[in-house]
């Protein structure tokens, strides 16, 4: 969930995204299964999982209900605008990166139209003008790089990922322009500012989040089911790969074994 | 000899525009079958926002969720996908009892989370044909979040036009549900008629 960012220093910090980019994509081998799945570190992963639940059922949870009902909705969703506003920058670096100079165009005019009409990112006057967010991340740029897909990793406090989108979340974290650009304390400023609109998230999507933690049968199964095929479902858009990731992921039922 | 001429001619015209008609015929069917599926849909999606408008409790709307997935859906299908490789050794009798437990069980489980569709509206975009089925394309739109992707795989390999999957943003419900169904299944250390007993109060 971000709590990353206060923990890495900034001068260790692009030291410390090298090393993660390059054991991370070490880690990137293997082809997924029959079922679309490569979790090598199962075990693991699971344990990391039984932590994140037990977190976000002693503190995320409650903090982010008690975000909810105390917050009024119009100041939560000043707090989300301005934390996807400071993001935008972080797009349009990625956009560039990907060669995606449309994208790139779009975010750019957001951010411009954010802090002016939208004063100073407070409201989203963009996506009223329609020009809706194109939001983008380091481990979409390696997929457009041709980077694979990776492990299965459940990240601690992050949760659900994949050596590839773990490797783009360090840099996305380190290297991203508004901290960059920012002084210490706005910096600073600017990551708690994300981290309530992380919480308000939480909120909003309470019953999504609760059915899959706490109501399935196997909590680690339907995350990482969930993480990947959305995440696919994300990348694929747009382009040509998207029909034929989505007939990857078909199942038939009336052709399958279990269906004679 | 020049009527004999004419005649062939057109004969020979009307050969063609019959060949022509027959390689059309597929693609005629299918374009039908494209409107089949999303008229279903659009039908679906209709009865689906009469009911979460109709101000019911949610304790009386399970129930009539529960006959609209029997109507527009291919339950036993989807049943049998979700049980998965257990669905090969189960005898007629469980197969029979567990269709009709896990269909009150997933009427339960997404009639609960239809809630979040008060005064939000489903729209259907458009329609392909994909492989062996249809898919239809919808755009939700729910209060105080981003509109968001919705598919319906429909097939009439049940004999009627019913949708086998949804696709949320390209989560696929099928695959969804036969993990959950296949914990549940572990749990209770592989017995059929445990799993059937305990849908019905899940």
């Amino acid at each position: 969930m971000g709590l990353t960012i206060p923990l890495i220093s900034r001068k260790s910090g692009k030291f410390v995204a090298g090393v993660a980019v390059c054991l991370l994509l070490a880690a990137c081998a293997g082809t997924p299964g029959a079922d679309g799945i490569n979790d090598p570190y199962e075990a693991t992963n699971r344990s990391v999982h039984g932590f994140n639940r037990g977190l976000d059922r002693a503190l995320v949870g409650p903090a982010a209900k008690g975000y909810g009902s105390v917050v009024p909705q119009p100041v939560q969703r000043v707090v989300g605008n301005v934390a996807d506003t400071l993001d935008i920058p972080g797009d349009v670096a990625n956009d560039l990166l990907q060669f995606n100079l449309g994208d790139a165009a779009q975010n750019t005019l957001r951010l411009a139209v954010n802090l002016t009409m939208g004063v100073g990112g407070l409201f989203d006057a963009s996506t009223a003008i329609g020009l809706p967010g194109k939001p983008t991340d380091f481990g979409e740029t390696l997929h457009v790089w041709g980077v694979g897909e990776g492990v299965y990793v459940e990240l601690p406090i992050i949760g659900p990922s994949t050596a590839r989108d773990a490797a783009g979340t360090v840099v996305d974290v380190v290297l991203n322009p508004v901290r960059l650009a920012l002084p210490e304390k706005e910096a600073m400023a600017a990551t708690v500012m994300k981290l309530f609109a992380r919480l308000g998230d939480r909120d909003r999507y309470a019953e999504t989040v609760d059915s899959i933690l706490y109501e399935s049968a196997d909590s680690y199964a339907q995350a990482r089911l969930l993480y990947l095929q959305n995440r696919r479902f994300e990348l694929g858009q747009g382009g040509e790969a998207a029909g034929a990731a989505a007939d990857d992921d078909f199942i038939d039922p009336y052709e399958d074994p279990y269906g004679q | 000899m020049a009527n004999d001429l004419n005649l062939s001619r057109r004969a020979f015209g009307a050969g063609i525009a019959a060949g022509l008609t027959v390689l059309a015929m597929p693609r005629a069917a299918a374009a039908l079958t494209v409107d089949q599926a999303r008229a279903l849909i659009d039908k679906a999606v209709a009865d689906v926002n009469r009911i979460i408008s109709s101000g019911k409790s949610q304790n009386a709307m399970y129930p009539e969720f529960e006959k609209l997935f029997a109507r527009y859906a291919d339950v036993p299908t989807i049943a049998r996908s979700a049980l998965g490789v257990a669905a090969r050794s189960a005898s007629k009798a469980q197969m029979a009892g567990f269709t009709k437990a896990y269909q009150g069980y997933l009427s339960r489980k997404y009639g609960r989370r239809f809630r979040e569709f008060i005064g939000g509206k489903i729209e259907v975009t458009d329609a392909r044909a994909i492989k062996t089925y249809y898919e239809v394309i919808s755009t939700a739109y729910l209060q105080g979040e981003a509109p968001f992707d919705l598919r319906w795989h429909v097939s009439d390999k049940s004999g009627k036009q019913q949708f086998f999957n949804i696709i949320i943003e390209g989560v696929n419900m099928l695959a969804s549900e036969r993990t959950e169904i296949g914990a549940l299944l572990d749990q209770r250390g592989g017995d059929v008629d445990r799993l059937i007993a305990d849908l019905k109060t899940l």
